[in-house]
C-alpha cells in the first residue's frame, strides 16, 4: 500500500517536472548572457566592460564608434568637424550640437544641461570616476543654449573625440544624479542601479552580480519606427564562457552569450549543432614578437636597459640583417589559419586598424632561402660548426618568453623551429600570466622588464585614433629601474624620425592625413625591426542564437551599442 | 540546562569578537586591490583616487572599528527599523557596510540572494538528510547485501566524483542531449501558480539534484558505520535475547544510539547551507551567497568577503551550541550543569 502511494507521489512529481519543458525562444524578449556579472549600471564607478555594456542598454553617449571605428552620431545631430565649424581653427574647442527631439525616459527633456553635469560629475575631484582621465585636458564643458554644448580644451586636439563619446562615458541626467556629486557619488545607490536614460531600454530590476531585466522605454526617440523590437531584456551574469556558449549553441536557452574566451576547438563543435553562431569584432590588437635592443645577460648590473649613449646594446639584436632574417623566417599565414581560427589574421603590420592607416609596404612571405642568403652575404656565418651562425664572436642563440597558454606555445615551437632552419637557436620560456602581465616591480619575469632577447604578446588601442597607442613608443618612455619599470615603451625603441613623425600627428587633424601618419609610423616599426607582428587579433567573440536578427558586431564600442536594432527572426 | 545554555550563549561573544578580528585583518591584509580589474588604460593616478574614495587605503584600526560599527550598531538598527517601521534618532546618518563592487548595501544584497541559496542548498541538503540516513541504516543492517553493495558504489561515486562533473554531466545530458531541464537558472523567477510551481521545479531539478547526491554520500557513509558499530555491541544481544522485536531491536536501540554523531554532523552542516554550494551555484547560474562571494573575492570587494565570511563563522558557532543541545536531548547519559 504504501509503496503504491509512494509510486504514485513520483509520478506525480516527476510529470510536473517534465510538463513545462520549453526551451524556444521568446519572441518579445531577449536573453543575454554576461559569464561576468554587472555589479553597477553606472559606467562613470564600473569595474569592467561587463558594467559598462549593461548600462549601455539604458544610456547613451553623444556618439558612438561604428563597427570600423568612424563615429556615428546618437544624441548629437551630426559629427563635428573642422568644415561644418564643430572643431575650431586651433583644434582647442569643439562644439556638439544636440538632438532637440530626445527625452529622457521619465520623459523630461534631454538638454545640454545634462551634459554639462555629466562633465561636473565625473571631474569632481573627490568623486573617483573611473573614466576621469577621458576627460583629461578639458578646460571648461559650457552650454551654448539648450541644445548645443562647446568643450574647450588646454591645447590643441586634433582628435578631440573621447569625451562623452562611446558607451565608457555616456550622458546621465542631471535631475537624477544631481545630489550624487563628489563624495556622494558612491552613496547614491538608487540612481546607480537604476539610472535614467535616453536609450531604448529602461531599468526594471537590477539584482547586483546576478541578474539586470530591462523593459521598453515608450520615450525611446524612434519608438515610432517601432525600436526597439523586443518588449524585455534579460541580462544575466555569472558561470563561465564554455557554458554561455552552450546555452546559446546547444541547448538554445539564451539568445546571445558574450566574450567567449575559449579553445577555437570547442566553439567550432558547439556551433557545428547550428543553433546559432559565432559573431567576431576586430579592433586593434595585434599579437607581436617584440625585439631587445639591449644586452640582457644575466650578469650585466643594468640587464634590459636602455642607454641613450648607444652602449648596452644588444650583442646581434641591433643588427637589421639579422633581425630581418628572422622576420623573413616565420610564416604569419600558419597562425592565422590553424592557431587562431577565426579570432585572427595573419598579419604583418603592427597597425591594422583603421583600414586607411593599413600599411601595404610590408612583405608578408616566408622566405627561408632569402633569409638564409642574407645572412651568408653579410658574413654571418657558422664557425664553429656547432649548427648555429655567430656574430662578433657571439652564438646566435636567443631566449624567447611569453605567457603560459597553448596558442602561444604552439607558436613558440613553430618559430623555434624556423629560426633553427636559418641557423638561429632559440630557447623557449612561457610564464604564468598573472606574473608577466603582472607589472610587480620586484619579479623578473614581467613584460616590462624584458629579461630575455625577444618576448610575445598582444597590445591593442581601445580607440580608433591611434595617437595615443603609438606615442607609446615615443624614445624616453622605455621601462627603467628610475620609472619603476612602468614605462610604456617595452621594444625600447628610440628612433628621431618616429619621433618627429609623432609631433606632427599631434598638430594634424583630419581623419586621412592622420591615418597616412598612423601608416607612416606603422611601417617605421616594423622596418626597423622593434617588433615583429605575427596576428591581427579580434577584440571581442560573442555567440548568438539563429533566432536573433541584427546582431553587429563591434570592436571600438560597446557590444550592446545597437540593442535597438535587435529583432526576432520568424521561423 | 537553561544555565548551560547562558553560559554557552555568552562565551560564544567574546569567540565571535575574536573571530571577526581574525577574519578582519587576514582579508585586509590579503594583496588585492579593489581596482585590479579596471582596464589597463586607467592611469594610476585615477586609480589611486578611487581606492582614496572607497576608503580602501585608510589604516586598519580605523577600517575595524568602522566596520564593527556598521555591522553590529548600524546594521541591527536598521534592520529594527524596517521590520517594525520605528525610527531611531541618526538613521539618516547611519553609514551601513557597503560593497566597493556595487557601491549598495552588503546586506541587501544577501537578504536578496538568501533565497536562491536556501531553495536550492537548504532543499539539497534536507533531500540528502532524508534519504542518507535510512540508506545508511539499512545498508549497515543488510551488510554485504546487494543493496549495501550497490549503495556503498553509488555513495563512493557521489562521495569521489566533484560537483562540477556532476553538474557539467548534467547539462549535457538533460539540457544539451534530452532539452528536459534548463541549465541557467532564472532567480528572478516567482512561484505564483502550479505552472511556475512547475517551472521552479524544473530549472532546480540538475542542480538539487548533483548536491543531493553529494550531501547523501557524505552522510550515508557516516550512517552506516555509525549504525554498524552499535549493532555489534553487547545491548543489542541482550534486546534480542529479552524477546523484542526485531523492529524494536533495530529502530528503539540500534538506530537511536547511532543516530547520535549522525545529528551532530547534520547540525554542523547548517551553516554550510547559508554559505551555499559555491561550485554548483556558479555552474548553474544559481547567484546565491557562494557565488557573491567568489565574485567579491575575485574583485577584491573586502568589506563584502569580510562581512559574508563573519556572518558564516557565527553561524558556526551558533550551530556547535545547537549541536552540543542536542547531544544532551538525545542522549541521556549526557546531562549539562
Amino acid at each position: 500500500m504504501r509503496f503504491k502511494l509512494m509510486i504514485v507521489l513520483a509520478m506525480f512529481i516527476l510529470s510536473t517536472l517534465f510538463g513545462g519543458v520549453g526551451l524556444a525562444q521568446d519572441m518579445n524578449e531577449v536573453t543575454i548572457l554576461y559569464w561576468q556579472a554587472a555589479s553597477i549600471l553606472n559606467p562613470y564607478l564600473s569595474s569592467g566592460t561587463k558594467d559598462n555594456d549593461a548600462s549601455a542598454i539604458v544610456l547613451e553617449p553623444l556618439a558612438n564608434f561604428g563597427t570600423d571605428g568612424a563615429l556615428v552620431p546618437v544624441l548629437a545631430t551630426e559629427i563635428p568637424s573642422p568644415e561644418n565649424g564643430g572643431i575650431s581653427e586651433d583644434l582647442t574647442s569643439i562644439t556638439w550640437n544636440l538632438r532637440d527631439d530626445v527625452v529622457w525616459s521619465d520623459g523630461s527633456p534631454f538638454t545640454s544641461e545634462d551634459v554639462v553635469f555629466t562633465y561636473e560629475y565625473c571631474t569632481h575631484p573627490e568623486g573617483g570616476c573611473v573614466q576621469s582621465d577621458e576627460f583629461d585636458g578639458i578646460v571648461s564643458v559650457e552650454a551654448m543654449g539648450p541644445h548645443q554644448v562647446t568643450i574647450t580644451f588646454d591645447s590643441p586636439k586634433p582628435y578631440p573625440f573621447l569625451p562623452l563619446v562611446a558607451q565608457t562615458t555616456p550622458i546621465l541626467q542631471k535631475a537624477q544624479f544631481g545630489e550624487c556629486l563628489g563624495a556622494e557619488m558612491a552613496a547614491c545607490t538608487d540612481a546607480n542601479f537604476a539610472p535614467i536614460g535616453t536609450g531604448p531600454f529602461m531599468v526594471e530590476e537590477f539584482r547586483p552580480n546576478d541578474v539586470v531585466t530591462y523593459v521598453r522605454n515608450p520615450n525611446f526617440r524612434d519608438a515610432d519606427m517601432g525600436k526597439p523590437f523586443f518588449d524585455r531584456v534579460v541580462f544575466k551574469g555569472g558561470g563561465d564562457a564554455e557554458s554561455a556558449a552552450r546555452a546559446v549553441l546547444e541547448t538554445g536557452e539564451a539568445d546571445y552569450a558574450w566574450n567567449l574566451q575559449i579553445s577555437p576547438a570547442v566553439l567550432d563543435a558547439m556551433e557545428a549543432a547550428g543553433n546559432g553562431q559565432i559573431a567576431v569584432a576586430f579592433g586593434q590588437s595585434t599579437e607581436t614578437l617584440w625585439i631587445n635592443p639591449t644586452d640582457v645577460s644575466p650578469d650585466n648590473p643594468n640587464r634590459s636597459v636602455w642607454m641613450a649613449d648607444g652602449t648596452n646594446a644588444h650583442p646581434f639584436l641591433t643588427n637589421k640583417t639579422i633581425t630581418q632574417a628572422m622576420s623573413m623566417a616565420i610564416d604569419t599565414n600558419i597562425f592565422g589559419e590553424q592557431l587562431y581560427g577565426r579570432s585572427g589574421h595573419a598579419t604583418c603590420n603592427f597597425i591594422n586598424a583603421p583600414a586607411a592607416a593599413v600599411s601595404s609596404n610590408n612583405p608578408c612571405d616566408q622566405d627561408i632561402a632569402g633569409a638564409i642568403a642574407l645572412l651568408d652575404e653579410a658574413g654571418i656565418v657558422d664557425t664553429n660548426g656547432d649548427g648555429f651562425r655567430e656574430y662578433n664572436g657571439h652564438e646566435l642563440r636567443v631566449q624567447y618568453q611569453t605567457s603560459t597558454n597553448a596558442v602561444r606555445q604552439n607558436t613558440q615551437a613553430l618559430i623555434k623551429q624556423w629560426w633553427s632552419e636559418i641557423g638561429i637557436d632559440t630557447e623557449l620560456r612561457n610564464i604564468d600570466a598573472a606574473v608577466y602581465f603582472g607589472g610587480d616591480p620586484g619579479s623578473p619575469d614581467t613584460f616590462q622588464k624584458f629579461y630575455s632577447d625577444v618576448e610575445m604578446y598582444t597590445t591593442g588601442s581601445s580607440s580608433p585614433d591611434m595617437e595615443g597607442y603609438l606615442g607609446n613608443f615615443r624614445c624616453g618612455q622605455a621601462p627603467t629601474p628610475d620609472n619603476n619599470w612602468t614605462g610604456s615603451n617595452t621594444p625600447r625603441f628610440c628612433n628621431a624620425e618616429y619621433d618627429a613623425l609623432l609631433d606632427e600627428l599631434s598638430a594634424t587633424a583630419g581623419e586621412a592625413a592622420r591615418a597616412a601618419l598612423f601608416l607612416q609610423l606603422n611601417d617605421l616599426l616594423v622596418q626597423e625591426y622593434a617588433l615583429i607582428p605575427l596576428v591581427y587579433r579580434s577584440s571581442a567573440a560573442s555567440a548568438f542564437h539563429n533566432s536573433l536578427g541584427g546582431i553587429d558586431m563591434n570592436g571600438w564600442d560597446s557590444e550592446m551599442w545597437n540593442i535597438e536594432d535587435w529583432y526576432r527572426i520568424d521561423g | 540546562m537553561g544555565k548551560y545554555l547562558v553560559r554557552r550563549l555568552l562565551t560564544a561573544i567574546p569567540t565571535i569578537l575574536v573571530i571577526s578580528f581574525i577574519i578582519f585583518a587576514i582579508v585586509d591584509l590579503s594583496p588585492s586591490d579593489p581596482t585590479g580589474n579596471l582596464p589597463l588604460t586607467i592611469p594610476p593616478e585615477v586609480r589611486a583616487k578611487i581606492r582614496e574614495a572607497l576608503g580602501a587605503d585608510d589604516p586598519f584600526v580605523v577600517k575595524y572599528v568602522k566596520w564593527l560599527n556598521q555591522f553590529f550598531i548600524a546594521e541591527p538598527l536598521n534592520l529594527v527599523e524596517s521590520m517594525t517601521g520605528i525610527g531611531f534618532p541618526g538613521s539618516e546618518d547611519r553609514t551601513r557596510v557597503m560593497s566597493w563592487a556595487t557601491r549598495g548595501p552588503v546586506m541587501d544584497i544577501i537578504a536578496e540572494r538568501l533565497p536562491q541559496t536556501l531553495w536550492v542548498v537548504g532543499t539539497s541538503y534536507l533531500l540528502g538528510v532524508l534519504i542518507a540516513v535510512p540508506v545508511g541504516i539499512i545498508s549497515a543492517y543488510k551488510q554485504y547485501s546487494v543493496f549495501d553493495q550497490v549503495g556503498t558504489f553509488l555513495m563512493m561515486v557521489g562521495f569521489s566524483v566533484p560537483t562540477f562533473f556532476t553538474g557539467l554531466m548534467f547539462i549535457i545530458v538533460f539540457s544539451v542531449n534530452l532539452k528536459w531541464f534548463p541549465s541557467v537558472y532564472d532567480t528572478t523567477h516567482v512561484v505564483t501558480d502550479i505552472a511556475s510551481l512547475q517551472k521552479q521545479l524544473n530549472q532546480m531539478f540538475m542542480p538539487v539534484t548533483v548536491l543531493t547526491l553529494y550531501f547523501t554520500a557524505q552522510l550515508s557513509r557516516y550512517t552506516r558505520a555509525s549504525t554498524l558499530d552499535n549493532l555489534g555491541q553487547d545491548y543489542i544481544r541482550t534486546a534480542r535475547s529479552k524477546g523484542l522485536t526485531e523492529r524494536t531491536v533495530v529502530t528503539r536501540h540500534a538506530v537511536r544510539n547511532s543516530l547520535i554523531p549522525v545529528v551532530t554532523l547534520i547540525a554542523l552542516g547548517i551553516p554550510g547551507i547559508f554559505a551555499g554550494a559555491i561550485i554548483t551555484e556558479q555552474i548553474f547560474r544559481v547567484n546565491g551567497i557562494g557565488q557573491y562571494l567568489i565574485i567579491a573575492i575575485q574583485g577584491g570587494d573586502l568589506p563584502t568577503v569580510q562581512t559574508v565570511t563573519f556572518i558564516f563563522a557565527v553561524l558556526v558557532v551558533l550551530f556547535n551550541i545547537v549541536a552540543d543541545v542536542l547531544y544532551g536531548i538525545l542522549d541521556p547519559r549526557v546531562t549539562y550543569t
